[in-house]
């Protein structure tokens, strides 16, 4: 119950895109066909379901006020938080890199549909912005964690995927000149968050 | 990305505010502004403009983090082993945003809530880690200062902005650092004191930044329609 | 440049470098800033206090109007005994003082899962928290001559965590409450800290015969001197306010009953 209630809220009601904008920016760069959004899509669901519960684990073990007590209890007082930006980007900016080695080594169709969006996801607001929302948070569990992760990422595959057919779309119509690309894109977002709002009464 | 006013300072020495170094200044604010027409750092742009105040502390906290980031790179742009480039420039950005962080919930702690997670996302803006990559890592550290006032200001005016259309439909107000909300329709014109007026909650809610943005995307490009995309 | 820039060893060197000189600087300055954000947290917590007890204090009054009206912190353990008392100006940094008890904290590491685990069985829950080592913050407050406990209360709503003080009098009316979250849906959840749901807590009573304490009603229906409505579309939010606080204020009642039997 916790764990669909954290997921669906994750898609549908705390969406990256509509409700926070996180990945705005390759949002934007990579939705002029469904296929390349697609691929970046999968691409951000699968390396925020690894980062998330990863950086929730140090930020558990290692970076919270007290953290360190299961190394010495004398650590009790020890309060690393104020390093988690740099360590949680540094995980991410890992992370990606071994990732990408994983499945090029061991699963080269999966590397042929992703491998190029890789790299490009380090610095994608979306996967640092789960993890620091992951710590604003302060799930129970890691299994919350990941659950949370999954259902961000869900989120904005959703999302990408969506514009981009309108995006495809809308080729074909008669936007006004100075509107045409980004303008009517972000109009379009727009449009579709209002949409995704009627979801936030939702209880389950 | 701005490849040709990079090759530009490169060639000759320049004093200040000679002609490139304006033109550093100038062009991040509508030409090739980092919003509107290079297309980054959107993501920490919207979310934090339902008031102007938190949309100028943000203005703040990034221009000195670009212009920490970019002055440091630069000074240390001979130094940098080129196989850990970037990390260097995630380091020092990741740092600086510490800084900000913790400085802001030392003596601005309602804002700093407020803002809440998009002070760290701050590290992930493409404008930051764009300008490093592009500008600061092949230039001197005065032009790469101005280059980062520059960017950082054609951020801050898309903000500024976005956030006083939202907070001035939206609640009716404008919010200053240090001033608190001013509001400036007299109370009685509202519906709730039997006025006629009342706010667009719409304004305060995300689609509207989005929309925002893109009508401001559409004034631009009306006027310089240098900038008009094929489809 | 005679170094060779591109070298394991100088990107080694290069790394380490760097490392130190971030560390220490970030070090530094959390450190240096650490008091203030300290200071910053207390006045929070001041301010809500005082907060429900009708008091609207800002960042710069806060810690004066405090020791005005409270006048002492008391902590309790799980079956309501006392175990500590402070009445001096607070320290943030006094780990004894009840003022530092994070009930936040607690109520994510110990009590919720307590909570999950009685599913709903209000007794194994008394017995749960009474065995444990939980301590449990009280702040008395003396405002026109009159006593007024306040209690903090955390708990869950729909999506996250809530919280809010509870003011009482010494016969168990309700003086004020105020209540907050992070993440409930707006116009429905959110509406918990607004100012229509916190009036309607003034003057209620605690039924201390039981077996409820207090209840919120589904919205719309009848309420006695003991329940108030709830939210209307804010019902898991309205059920997270009515058992945080039937299970904390369970605990601060026996202590209140033991203060009135040792006052008689």
């Amino acid at each position: 119950m916790e764990y669909l209630s954290i997921f669906v809220k994750g898609i549908f009601i705390e969406n990256m895109i509509f409700a926070y904008f996180l990945g705005m920016c390759s949002y934007l760069a990579v939705s002029k066909t469904v296929k390349t959004a697609n691929g970046l899509g999968l691409a951000v669901i699968f390396v925020l379901g690894i980062t998330v519960p990863i950086n929730y684990l140090l930020e558990n073990y290692v970076l919270k006020e007290g953290a360190l007590a299961w190394l010495d209890p004398s650590f009790v007082e020890i309060d690393l938080s104020f390093l988690s930006f740099i360590m949680f980007i540094a995980v991410i900016a890992s992370m990606v890199q071994l990732v990408e080695m994983i499945v090029e080594k061991f699963a080269p169709a999966l590397y042929g549909a992703l491998g190029i969006f890789l790299p490009l996801i380090a610095v994608n607001c979306s996967i640092l912005g789960g993890a620091l929302f992951m710590q604003d948070r302060q799930y129970p569990s890691i299994g919350e964690a990941t659950v949370f992760g999954l259902g961000s990422g869900v989120g904005w595959w959703l999302a990408i995927v969506a514009i981009a057919a309108i995006r495809e779309k809308i080729r074909y119509s008669n936007v006004p000149a100075p509107l045409k690309g980004l303008g009517i894109t972000f109009i379009i977002t727009g449009l579709m968050g209002m949409a995704f709002m009627s979801f936030m009464g939702i209880e389950i | 990305m701005s490849s040709e006013n990079t090759s530009a300072v490169m060639t000759k020495k320049t004093s200040l505010f000679s002609k490139q170094n304006r033109r550093l200044l100038s062009d991040p604010l509508d030409d090739s502004n980092p919003i509107t027409v290079q297309v980054l750092g959107i993501c920490s742009a919207l979310a934090i403009t339902v008031q102007v105040q938190q949309a100028v502390i943000m203005s703040l906290a990034v221009l000195f983090v670009m212009i920490g980031g970019n002055v440091i790179i630069s000074l240390l742009r001979n130094m940098i082993p080129d196989r850990i480039r970037i990390i260097v420039q995630l380091v020092i950005v990741a740092s600086l945003v510490i800084i900000v962080d913790q400085v802001l919930k030392a003596f601005q702690p309602d804002i700093s809530e407020k803002l809440s997670v998009f002070v760290g996302l701050i590290i992930t803006n493409c404008i930051i880690m764009g300008r490093l990559e592009a500008f600061a890592l092949a230039n001197k550290p005065g032009p790469s200062f101005f280059d980062a006032i520059g960017n950082a200001m054609g951020y801050a005016w898309i903000l500024l902005a976005v956030s006083v259309v939202r907070e001035v439909f939206g609640s009716g107000a404008i919010s200053l650092p240090g001033m608190g909300q001013v509001k400036f329709l007299p109370t009685n014109w509202f519906i709730s004191e039997g006025g006629l007026y009342e706010n667009n909650n719409l304004m305060i809610l995300p689609p509207m930044a989005l929309i925002t943005v893109g009508i401001i995307i559409w004034v631009q490009r009306s006027r310089n329609q240098t900038l008009i995309e094929e489809n | 440049m005679a170094i060779n820039k591109n070298s394991t060893a100088y990107t080694f060197a290069f790394s380490i470098v760097m490392v130190i000189v971030v560390g220490t600087s970030l070090a530094y300055t959390s450190l240096s800033l650490k008091g203030r954000q300290d200071a910053n947290a207390a006045d929070k917590k001041m301010m809500d206090i005082l907060g429900a007890i009708g008091e609207l204090a800002d960042r710069g009054n806060a810690s004066v109007l405090f020791t005005e009206y409270v006048v002492e912190r008391i902590s309790i353990d799980g079956s309501g005994r006392q175990i500590a008392s402070a009445n001096s100006v607070v320290d943030p940094k006094d780990k004894e003082d009840p003022f530092s008890i994070e009930v936040k904290k607690d109520y994510r590491a110990k009590i919720k899962s307590a909570v999950k685990k009685a599913d709903g069985d209000a007794q194994a829950l008394e017995e749960a928290l009474a065995s444990s080592t939980l301590e449990f913050p009280l702040y008395r407050c003396l405002k026109n001559d009159t006593t007024i406990y306040v209690v903090p209360v955390v708990g869950s709503g729909l999506w996250g965590p809530i919280w809010g003080y509870i003011a009482l009098e010494e016969d168990m009316t309700v003086y004020g409450a105020t209540f907050d979250h992070k993440t409930e849906t707006p116009g429905l959840g959110a509406e918990i800290r607004e100012g229509f749901f916190t009036e309607k807590f003034k003057g209620k009573k605690l039924n201390t015969a039981g077996p409820l304490l207090f209840s919120i009603l589904k919205g719309g229906a009848l309420t006695d001197e003991y329940s108030v409505d709830g939210i209307t579309g804010g019902t898991i939010t309205s059920k997270g306010v009515d058992e945080m606080m039937n299970r904390t204020l369970a605990v601060y009642l026996r202590y209140f009953e033991s203060q009135i039997r040792s006052q008689k």
